[in-house]
């Protein structure tokens, strides 16, 4: 007889499961994510993994103080919070000081996330929460850039870096005009379409060799690193792609109505955040829509939000706000574009 | 037929593609199980109205002897798995987790276990179709694949409807499940005499019979024996799972959608499972009721896992005994991994509708945490019916049952199971979509 002390336990079906576990997609993601901040490092030196350490520590440490002030287990092993910093600093320009730094970890996880309710609940990227903040908080600061591979980045940070707390950073203008090569203005490619009219080269653009915010300079390897993920099915590549077909499109409207005046769709996929934005903060799983055609619907609107803003706008960098306001109309998108169930009946047909 | 159909497998979009674990039973024949000393033979063992017990304590009983007669047409008869004394008619415990009259027959070990002749024969071809169907009754017959639906309620087709298409199932898409991969091998007569049946039930014109392209030594064993006129044909399709949803089935050999909260038979369609066909096939003709089954007896610490033909009744603790199970802590699980039922002790017996019995030790159903949606959207790549699992959970944890039932499809969901196979927050979607049928059923009985 089979043995009448056996334990049996009881649970439903299905008994078995096939899935990467939240911790290991964020893990994933954080792995993903290295490269590009190694190569941010490379470009900008220690004042860039300065501030990615910062910004990263100041995420995990303001989700566990959140963890632990509400008697939950502190989940920052989960590495979500980890994710968001690592963005976050990437989005910001490398100069940008590190007091501010801890100040937009701080927002990003406190007003982005834990106020919503944590991992799962939260309604915005909260990297892209941090920086809207800082944004409005430290205007000057969040747009001075200083030029990459400056000789000295690996054993001298730039000025602005270690200003203190509530002081005014120092001004970056002299240090940039010691260090720049050949007549570096300190303005983005962006910045350059929109006030000088002047337009950088594709290919510097899609390698990388241009200033701009830490972790957004090189589209190739964002994509590289953004097909791992894709590859290790933890990144949603529709969304990716819906965003950049959005700009194109949009970017093509205007480039064909006006060619002197518009920049063309390749200098708009590849200029700015727009690549690192598309490949790893629209495709924030969270704050996205789920449906099928919510994900095509959000990714266009992502994109032609994008061109309008930065052709329009008064701001340079526009891809920040125009993902805000993705996320923020993701739940009537997702009402409105619920999938096509199997067997569906035709409304009409039931009433008639 | 488009002709993308050339190129591909034929399949339905989304689905899972878990492990197989099938090679550890699906090469060998099916053995026969012998008769446990104790047998229980549940009176509900069908969906519908259980069965009515006709004997008494104390009376003997010969294997084959009807010992419940059915309840109405939503019920079929109960015949004895054995020769043997009735111990006593009384609540045991049953497969799904209570405790249900069953009559409970001591085995006789002196005398023989030979099914005396029956005073019935029928021969199919001369029998009209309601005929054919109330022998289908008569014959205790239930379907075999899970659901232990009346095969005969499924085969009285509405006047309004014509069945152009009888599908047969044997895809067997559960990981772990073989037997009806052996009923193919080793029952093919039995089985293609039933698929006639079938068609003059539900007057279908043709047949196809669809397995999973895992079991292409099926098609090659099979094909020498079908009709050369056609009518009968076999079909390949992609190896996922659910494909031996009906649903899917059909969608995957046809192209074609059976309506939400529709029946197959109104887009013309019958589908029954290979293993019920091969019973028809065996018994009908006999006139002898179902009285045993082939279930695979597989997953860990099991000596002699494989397919055995076991009587109805036989308890779980003589099928593990004879199939030598060595372990201390397990899941018991009635049915295949995803879509199984736990059974709650080893004195459970097996009824019409249990296809396996998986033991699955402690490290292989580890429990996680559960974890927020984070909405990565494979629940939605991977749900077969084309649901918003993401949205449904949701809505579940903020009870919200009626929203899920009136906008999110709940009712279409047929509890596959993929979801929660995907999800990294390691939800128990398919739970708490249980749970809300229920509650909702409740709600409009109460509404009236």
């Amino acid at each position: 007889m089979a043995k009448s002390d056996l334990k049996i336990d009881i649970r439903t079906s299905p008994y078995i499961r096939k899935a990467p576990s939240v911790a290991q997609i964020m893990r994933n993601v954080v792995y993903a994510l290295l490269p590009l901040a190694a190569y941010s490092v490379y470009q900008f030196g220690i004042s860039a993994l300065a501030l990615l350490l910062v910004t990263t520590l100041s995420c995990m440490a303001t989700e566990h103080f959140f963890c632990w002030m509400s008697d939950k287990k502190s989940t920052i092993l989960d590495a979500s919070a980890a994710v968001s910093g690592l963005l976050l600093a990437m989005t910001l320009p490398p100069g940008f000081p590190l007091w501010m730094g801890a100040v937009a970890g701080f927002t990003a996880i406190a007003m982005g996330k834990t106020l919503f309710g944590g991992l799962g609940f939260n309604v915005f990227n909260p990297a892209l929460v941090g920086r809207a903040f800082v944004q409005a908080a430290f205007p000057v600061s969040i747009t001075t850039w200083t030029p990459a591979l400056a000789v000295d980045r690996f054993v001298e940070f730039i000025p602005s870096t270690l200003a203190l707390p509530f002081m005014k950073p120092a001004a970056t203008a002299d240090w940039t005009a010691q260090v720049a090569i050949d007549g570096f203005s300190g303005a983005t490619p962006l910045a350059l379409m929109k006030f000088q009219g002047i337009m950088t080269d594709s290919y510097d653009l899609f390698i990388g060799n241009v200033t701009g915010s830490a972790g957004e300079t090189s589209s190739l390897l964002i994509l590289v690193c953004g097909l791992y993920l894709v590859y290790k099915k933890m990144l949603d590549w529709r969304i990716p792609a819906a965003v950049i077909f959005g700009t194109v499109i949009s970017a093509e409207l205007f480039y064909f109505l006006d060619p002197n005046k518009y920049p063309s769709p390749t200098f708009m996929v590849f200029s700015g955040g727009l690549m690192f934005a598309a490949v790893f903060m629209a495709s924030d799983m969270v704050a996205s829509p789920v449906t099928p055609l919510g994900i095509f619907v959000f990714g266009v609107l992502v994109g032609f939000l994008t061109v309008i803003i930065r052709l329009f706008g008064g701001l340079t960098e526009a891809v920040m706000y125009a993902i805000l306001f993705g996320n923020a109309a993701t739940p009537i998108i997702e009402t409105y574009t619920q999938p096509r169930i199997y067997g569906a009946r035709k409304k009409a047909k039931e009433k008639s | 037929m488009n002709l993308l159909n050339l190129f591909s497998t034929k399949t339905f979009p989304h689905g899972i593609h878990p492990d197989e674990y099938k090679a550890e039973t699906n090469a060998k024949p099916t053995r026969r199980l012998p008769f446990a000393p104790e047998i229980i033979v549940h009176l509900a063992q069908n969906i519908g109205k259980p069965a009515k017990a006709i004997v008494f304590k104390g009376q003997l009983v010969t294997r084959g002897d009807v010992i419940a007669e059915a309840d109405g047409f939503m019920s079929v008869p109960i015949h004895a798995p054995v020769t043997g004394i009735i111990k006593e008619i009384d609540i045991a415990p049953n497969p799904k987790g209570g405790k249900e009259p069953a009559i409970i027959i001591t085995t006789s070990l002196d005398s023989g276990q030979q099914v005396p002749a029956s005073d019935r024969y029928y021969d199919y071809q001369q029998m009209s179709r309601a005929e054919l169907i109330k022998a289908v009754q008569d014959i205790g017959m239930v379907g075999l694949g899970g659901a232990a639906f009346p095969t005969h309620v499924k085969m009285n087709i509405p006047a309004d409807r014509t069945i152009h298409t009888l599908l047969i199932n044997g895809c067997e898409c559960e990981p772990f499940l073989t037997t009806d991969h052996r009923v193919m091998l080793e029952n093919i007569d039995n089985l293609l005499l039933g698929i006639r049946i079938a068609m003059k039930c539900v007057a279908a014109p043709k047949a196809i019979i669809g397995i999973e392209d895992n079991k292409l030594d099926v098609l090659e064993t099979i094909k020498p024996h079908l009709p050369s006129d056609g009518t009968i044909t076999i079909e390949a399709v992609e190896t996922k799972y659910p494909q031996g949803a009906e649903k899917m089935l059909a969608y995957s050999l046809l192209d074609i959608e059976i309506p939400s909260g529709g029946l197959p038979s109104d887009v013309g369609l019958a589908v029954f499972n290979v293993a019920t066909l091969a019973e028809i096939g065996a018994l009908l003709p006999k006139g002898q009721g179902l009285i045993e089954r082939i279930i695979t007896i597989t997953g860990d610490d099991l000596e002699k896992p494989g397919n055995y033909l076991a009587p109805i009744g036989t308890p779980l603790r003589y099928l593990l005994d004879f199939a030598g199970f060595q372990g201390v802590e397990a899941e018991l699980i009635l049915g295949g991994p995803m879509m199984g039922m736990p059974a709650r002790s080893l004195d459970v017996p097996i009824t019409k509708g249990t296809g396996a019995v998986l033991v699955l030790d402690k490290r292989a159903t580890k429990n996680d945490e559960i974890l927020p949606c984070i909405k990565c959207t494979q629940c939605l790549q991977a749900c077969p019916i084309n649901l918003n699992p993401s949205e449904l959970g949701l809505l579940a944890a903020k009870r919200q049952y009626d929203v899920m039932e009136e906008k999110y499809h709940l009712n279409d969901c047929f509890e596959c199971g993929c979801c929660s196979y995907v999800c990294p927050s390691n939800i128990p979607l398919v739970q708490y979509f249980r749970i809300a049928k229920v509650l909702n059923r409740e709600r409009h009985l109460q509404n009236g």
